[in-house]
């Protein structure tokens, strides 16, 4: 393969590759008889035009953060975590258990306990399938897919015969305590003055952006995510460094699931104040393409959530105010993903052409 | 030199690029029939790409290829097979569960019958084992065959396609010394039968003892074509190197002092074969220990079990006391798979600098990469790394360069033993005079070295005592002063030495 200079690998090949997936989803536009500029227009406008659709996208990107997270440090360890969905409903449940039961005096404290409780679950729900990865050679890929759907059934027995408060109708827990509540963006001090609407970002947003620095720090600078990422390359030698495999894959799952359990003080303390079904609402998957996107680097991560968080708040606007049915978000991620993860080497290898033509 | 017939090949100004490697630049050789061509250079001189040209396998970028006179294109194996071409590779491609004779047939069967061409086979492989010497039944399954035995009916199967021209990738890695020989008996017949033959070794040895011409390479460059007749190792150790290089190892006589490590009973079983069957071995400060044997007899095994990858029966004590981590009872091990285990060739020098002993450059939670990269840069200029740079990823280091980071990471620690396997594979010449004084170097301060290697010269040259391996035995020790390869050779094979 040809080599291209770094600057072109980091910012001009997802950049291309998103050109791309935007005229071919111009394409599937045009195809069902729409304006593709209107489309567009109304993404940005909704998304982007206001601080009102800013305060949209930063609260969905705050749980692709999480997600994208998730991937990327399982990632690392040669391990491919599809099981950020169901992490991130069990975090659910770990929220919902530490607000409803445990009395707290404060936001801050009970935000603190709900993390460490998403964090808890997610990681115990994790640890599963890497000690059977680990232990049995249980192939992580389908054993985390397998807890997704025990994720959702649990979910669901504990909202309809456990949690549900009597005489509710619909499965979901009672509402979490009024001074728990997260403050938004609107109710930061200097923030307020941009965001004058109520918005569904919150206080999450900054534990997201910590989690990504921790990230950074344990792949890159502990001893811990040093073994991380030597396992991740190379199995044997791993060993021969005295490095325990077994205590690796749990470790790293148990991290992995932690961060996507994490997703849940955004959604459901945050957002909603009550655990109800699907809460992640696909987020978990959206990880995977986040971190595919990031380069599995935690910073890349950022950018590309904020991506992501863009196109799901602007496929919704679409919907809402277009022709367009809003299942078009779902295209659109479809074929973000195709372009910057299945299809980026065909960008670089042109882009290598390119160059060596240049050089030449 | 006087020519009558035609030359069997003559390449002319054969070019190949990879990229922005030049693998092979201009390369002009003849070899006259009925000679065997030595083709000798370091580990990426470019001698395999110009076979695979040769077999077929890559088109060469520019220069013409003629076979008995004539320019021929060789777009495809079959095409080099039509030619008269046989090449043997290092590593056979037989099928293992087939007999020698449907190995020899196989893709070259006359119909979509099998008797017809099988009773054919028999027949010419009986004349050709005669012609040749090369004894083997045809109905012997390959996979019980020894290694020596195997490449023979690869010999077979390039003789049977009619080939008038062996190429012979390196032919005696394999091999035990008494194999080797046999291995070379057979050549010599097939040079007085007028056949041709091309043999790619880096071995200086092999040159000398058998090849009429010897083409030196490096760099991707032929630096000379001489008679073997007419130079000597020296001379081709620097023409392949560039410069001077001593080849005999100098050392002073070992003093050896306490026991360092003791095993006992070592026995370890992987799927149902034992490897080990019961090892026992000392090794002392200030010695030397040399583990001979051919490939595949238990020395690797050895090498894990005490350098804690592989978990055996039986006990292992360091100063006379167990322990589980190696590293903390001051085990150092350069493993004999360098690519695999002892570095991980996606991170940077630096990185690999701290392998195995990352948890010493913790500062507090964090790792101090800021020493790591200093001790690094020191050692890599005291090791005398090419190129100079710690933040460059190991893999774009030579093979060479790459031991010297890991043997110097080894040693840097201080360790009382240094386990080291194969420490000059896929190392060039000049590093390996390096790695060599490092050792002898070690042992000077009073440190023990348990060295594994199949290179018999090398056992020979660096080791105080050597113990030979076979069929996951120690089955003879000897003295390096008084003993010569023959006498290993024999133990390696596994030939008693009760009566000895």
């Amino acid at each position: 393969m040809q080599r291209i200079p770094r600057w072109a690998d980091v910012v001009l090949v997802p950049i291309i590759s998103l050109l791309l997936a935007a005229i071919c989803a111009a394409g599937v536009i045009l195809a069902i008889g729409q304006d593709p500029i209107e489309a567009l227009n109304t993404m940005v406008v909704g998304a982007l035009g206001s601080a009102y659709g800013w305060g949209y996208t930063l609260y969905y990107a705050t749980s692709f953060i999480f997600t994208g997270l998730a991937v990327t440090v399982a990632y690392h360890a040669g391990l491919f975590n599809i099981g950020g969905e169901g992490q991130a409903q069990i975090g659910g449940l770990g929220v919902a258990l530490v607000l409803l039961f445990i009395p707290w005096p404060h936001w801050t404290v009970a935000l603190l306990a709900a993390t460490l409780g998403a964090a808890a679950f997610g990681a115990i729900w994790a640890a599963i399938p890497g000690y059977l990865q680990a232990k049995r050679g249980s192939h992580i890929v389908i054993t985390t897919i397998m807890f997704n759907y025990i994720a959702y059934s649990l979910i669901v027995w504990m909202l309809v015969d456990v949690l549900r408060p009597a005489g509710q109708a619909e499965p979901a827990t009672a509402r979490f305590p009024a001074t728990y509540g997260l403050p938004t963006l609107t109710d930061i001090p200097v923030l307020s003055s941009i965001f004058t609407d109520q918005v569904p970002a919150n206080v999450s947003l900054f534990v997201a952006l910590a989690a990504c620095f921790a990230v950074w720090l344990l792949l890159f600078r502990t001893p811990l995510g040093y073994e991380i990422r030597a396992f991740g390359k190379s199995e044997s030698a791993a060993r021969y460094a005295g490095i325990n495999p077994t205590k690796i894959i749990v470790v790293t799952m148990m991290i992995s699931g932690a961060l996507a359990g994490m997703m849940s003080i955004n959604n459901v303390m945050g957002e909603s104040g009550r655990l109800l079904q699907n809460a992640s609402e696909g987020a978990g998957f959206i990880g995977i393409a986040v971190a595919l996107m990031g380069r599995n680097h935690p910073f890349g991560v950022v950018l590309a959530a904020l991506l992501f968080g863009f196109l799901y708040q602007g496929g919704a606007e679409v919907g809402l105010w277009t022709q367009i049915p809003i299942d078009l978000r779902v295209v659109l991620q479809g074929l973000v993903i195709l372009f910057t993860g299945a299809l980026d080497h065909m960008v670089r290898m042109l882009l290598g052409l390119f160059f060596r033509r240049r050089a030449a | 030199m006087t020519q009558t017939a035609s030359p069997a090949i003559e390449l002319r100004g054969i070019s190949k690029a990879f990229g922005t490697v030049q693998a092979n630049k201009d390369i002009t050789i003849t070899v006259p029939k009925g000679t065997i061509h030595g083709i000798i250079g370091e580990n990426g001189a470019g001698k395999s790409t110009l076979m695979s040209i040769l077999y077929g396998f890559y088109r060469a970028d520019s220069g013409q290829i003629l076979i008995g006179g004539r320019e021929t294109a060789i777009p495809d194996s079959q095409s080099a097979i039509r030619a008269g071409i046989g090449m043997v590779f290092q590593h056979f491609k037989l099928v293992p569960n087939f007999t020698v004779l449907e190995n020899v047939i196989l893709g070259a069967e006359d119909g979509a019958l099998l008797r017809p061409s099988l009773s054919k086979a028999r027949k010419e492989l009986a004349r050709l084992s005669k012609e040749y010497g090369l004894d083997v039944n045809p109905d012997a399954v390959v996979e019980d065959l020894s290694v020596g035995h195997q490449q023979r009916v690869e010999i077979l199967k390039a003789l049977y396609r009619q080939a008038e021209i062996l190429i012979l990738d390196e032919p005696t890695g394999v091999l035990t010394p008494a194999e080797a020989d046999h291995l070379f008996r057979i050549l010599r017949g097939l040079r007085e039968q007028g056949k041709t033959v091309i043999l790619i070794t880096h071995k200086l040895r092999e040159i000398m003892a058998i090849t009429d011409n010897v083409s030196v390479m490096r760099r991707g460059e032929i630096v000379g074509t001489v008679k073997t007749a007419e130079t000597s190792p020296p001379q081709l150790a620097e023409l392949m190197v560039g410069r001077k290089v001593l080849l005999r190892v100098e050392k002073t006589p070992a003093r050896p002092r306490e026991v360092v490590l003791e095993a006992k009973g070592l026995r370890l079983t992987r799927g149902g074969v034992e490897l080990l069957k019961g090892v026992d071995l000392t090794i002392r400060r200030g010695e030397i220990l040399g583990l001979a044997g051919v490939a595949g007899n238990g020395q690797s095994e050895l090498l894990k079990v005490l350098g804690g990858i592989a978990r055996a029966e039986g006990t292992i004590t360091m100063n006379g006391r167990p322990f589980t981590d190696p590293r903390e009872a001051g085990i150092a091990h350069v493993p004999e798979d360098r690519q695999h285990l002892g570095v991980i060739m996606d991170f940077t020098a630096w990185e690999n600098m701290a392998f195995g002993y990352h948890r010493h450059f913790a500062k507090g939670a964090l790792m101090d990469n800021k020493t790591l990269r200093d001790e690094t840069a020191e050692a890599m200029k005291r090791f005398d790394v090419r190129p100079l740079l710690p933040d460059l990823v190991i893999k774009n280091f030579s093979g060479g360069n790459q031991q010297k980071i890991v043997v110097a990471r080894e040693i840097e620690r201080n360790p009382d033993l240094l386990l080291i396997g194969q420490p000059t594979r896929g190392v060039d010449i000049g590093a390996i005079e390096f790695i060599h004084k490092q050792i002898v170097a070690l042992r000077d301060q009073g440190k023990a070295i348990l060295l594994v290697s199949v290179e018999l010269d090398e056992i020979m040259s660096l080791s105080d005592r050597i113990a030979v391996m076979c069929g996951g035995r120690i089955v003879g020790e000897r003295d390096p002063a008084t003993t010569n390869e023959k006498e290993l050779g024999l133990l390696m094979a596994g030939v008693n030495d009760e009566a000895a």
